[in-house]
């Protein structure tokens, strides 16, 4: 009977609203993305499978992939390691200079200003070039050789943008934090340090921590540029791989597609991660 | 360097002379002097804009004056040489937005600056820290955090804090403007008990029945300079000039 009541009536009717109201930063169903994702991977699998099945005759290219898989894992892992390396040195300079960006005396300032300006408004490449051709093969210590290979540069050149960019950071995070803080520790007699390491920067390490992240995923992704000048990461022996293979066209579409996967399985989780922390971070604060 | 000149309890505590402060070009105190004894409440009232926080807030430092004297137990404040350790040692203040340390629990906040600035022993500080949140009523709120606190109870909580000092001036700025009225009161009491006790208070409020209540002189503000003062019945009763005559009615 309610079903002719409702259906019978030329008023317009109250319907029952929705009642979850989509968030920002909700981002797509996890479960339909988690499935989006499967179905594309085997999509993406059975392509490969077919151009396998395609090439009679020759190894097919899910075996040459195998086979090298070994050999660009190693490189991959290379590129891990300048990441960490990188961000390390990057981290930790780019902290300095932040915290001098804040200084009260003016010289210190606009030096750490400018710096971090300079090369955050930099491309990461060129920067890379100017630190491989800029520093030397080797530092010799008397009559001791200290080697100063490609891929220590390689970190140097990329750890430059990065300090500029945690320099950036950090400034951002304490100038952040309310006045008050800062005014409510200085009639509590603290002293510039003591204010700076007591009271605002243990409330910066969770606003700096989801740019910070953002930041190393970004790195490790540009981490491939060292391969233009010359240290053997992954896309550099992923050159090596396609050349040993004797050049095969159908091989380099995959290949490629196979080191994009491996930095979106790698950076994927942590730029997950950044936004589910921000959010966190977000209502808290 | 002996700063501070010989200073003894029957002098005044604060001493204000001829203080001039100015912003850029916005000059928002014009020669402003008052005498502040020990042990009395002061209350300052004015309009908006008046240099009621501003002067306040250059007893203890946090702004610095351009020309005049303020003298606080013979230190010199307007002294480019000025100990502020010394100076905010004597001087507490709280805030108009509690400025609680936010990562800090209430009893953390207390025992803060005993511990890091004066270097106190912890298991005294912490004695005391427990015996200050009696004081003000937060028994039971040791572990909370600011952001579990109610306005009122962080207000509480920030006195607690400016007290663990052993400071000898209060200074309040506005501390119950940004509290809902229900809560002001638990936070005027909190101050009429100190006050009651003898504490040196100087307080910028807009509370003017609490004024009258415990105050021991008013000084009305405006436009950078004391209009008028006096202790609460003849100011609040026989107020002489106009523009506090006309603050008091659009208040009262």
């Amino acid at each position: 009977m309610k079903t002719v009541i409702t259906q019978s009536t030329d008023l317009p009717v109250l319907l029952k609203a929705r009642t979850r109201i989509a968030r920002p930063g909700d981002g797509p169903d996890a479960r339909f993305f988690n499935a989006r994702t499967l179905l594309w991977l085997l999509l993406g699998l059975s392509i490969l499978l077919g151009v396998a099945e395609a090439q009679n005759g020759k190894e097919s290219v899910i075996t040459v992939l195998l086979k090298w898989t070994p050999l660009l894992f190693k490189g991959f892992m290379f590129n891990i390691l300048i990441s960490f390396m990188s961000m390390l040195v990057g981290t930790l300079t780019g902290a300095a200079l932040g915290l001098m960006q804040i200084s009260l005396l003016p010289p210190v300032r606009a030096g750490s200003w400018a710096v971090t300006q300079f090369f955050r408004n930099s491309p990461w490449l060129v920067l890379l070039f100017f630190a491989m051709f800029m520093l030397p093969f080797e530092f010799r210590i008397g009559d001791i050789r200290i080697p100063f290979p490609d891929w220590i540069k390689a970190v140097i050149g990329l750890s430059l943008p990065v300090m500029a960019n945690v320099s950036e950071i950090v400034r951002g995070a304490i100038r952040s934090i309310p006045d008050g803080q800062w005014e409510a520790s200085e009639s509590l007699a603290f002293t510039r340090r003591q204010q700076l390491w007591s009271i605002i920067l243990p409330q910066c390490y969770k606003r700096m921590l989801p740019p910070w992240m953002n930041l190393y995923a970004i790195l490790t992704m540009a981490t491939v540029l060292a391969s233009i000048v010359g240290v053997s990461e992954v896309m550099t022996l992923a050159g090596q791989v396609s050349a040993a293979e004797g050049g095969r066209t159908d091989l380099l579409a995959p290949l490629y597609a196979y080191l994009l996967l491996w930095f979106f399985l790698y950076c994927y989780p942590i730029s997950k991660l950044t936004q589910k922390l921000e959010r966190r971070f977000a209502v808290k604060i | 360097m002996n700063q501070s000149i010989h200073w003894t309890e029957d002098q005044p505590i604060v001493s204000i002379r001829d203080v001039h402060k100015s912003f850029g070009n916005l000059e928002v105190l014009k020669g402003v002097s008052m005498d502040i004894k020990k042990g009395e409440v002061v209350c300052i009232i004015g309009p908006s804009g008046s240099g009621k926080s501003t002067l306040i807030r250059c007893i203890n430092a946090l702004n610095d004056i351009q020309q005049g004297s303020i003298l606080v137990e013979g230190l010199e404040v307007n002294d480019a040489g000025l100990n502020k350790l010394e100076l905010r040692k004597k001087v507490g203040m709280v805030f108009q937005q509690y400025n609680l340390f936010p990562h800090k629990t209430a009893l953390e906040n207390i025992m803060m600056a005993p511990l890091k600035v004066l270097g106190q022993d912890k298991a005294e500080v912490e004695e005391r820290a427990h015996s200050l949140l009696k004081k003000v009523r937060l028994e039971g709120k040791e572990n909370s955090y600011p952001g579990e606190l109610s306005g009122g109870q962080q207000q509480r909580v920030a006195i607690a804090r400016s007290l663990a000092m052993n400071p000898d001036i209060m200074l309040f700025d506005e501390v119950t403007a940004a509290l809902d009225p229900e809560t002001v009161k638990e936070v005027l009491v909190t101050i009429k008990q100190l006050a009651e006790e003898g504490m040196t208070c100087i307080l910028v409020t807009h509370e003017m029945g609490f004024a009258n209540e415990v105050a021991d002189m008013i000084y009305f503000t405006d436009k950078g300079v004391i209009v008028e003062s006096g202790p609460p019945v003849t100011f609040f009763e026989r107020a002489s000039d106009p523009r506090t005559r006309e603050f008091l009615s659009q208040s009262l």
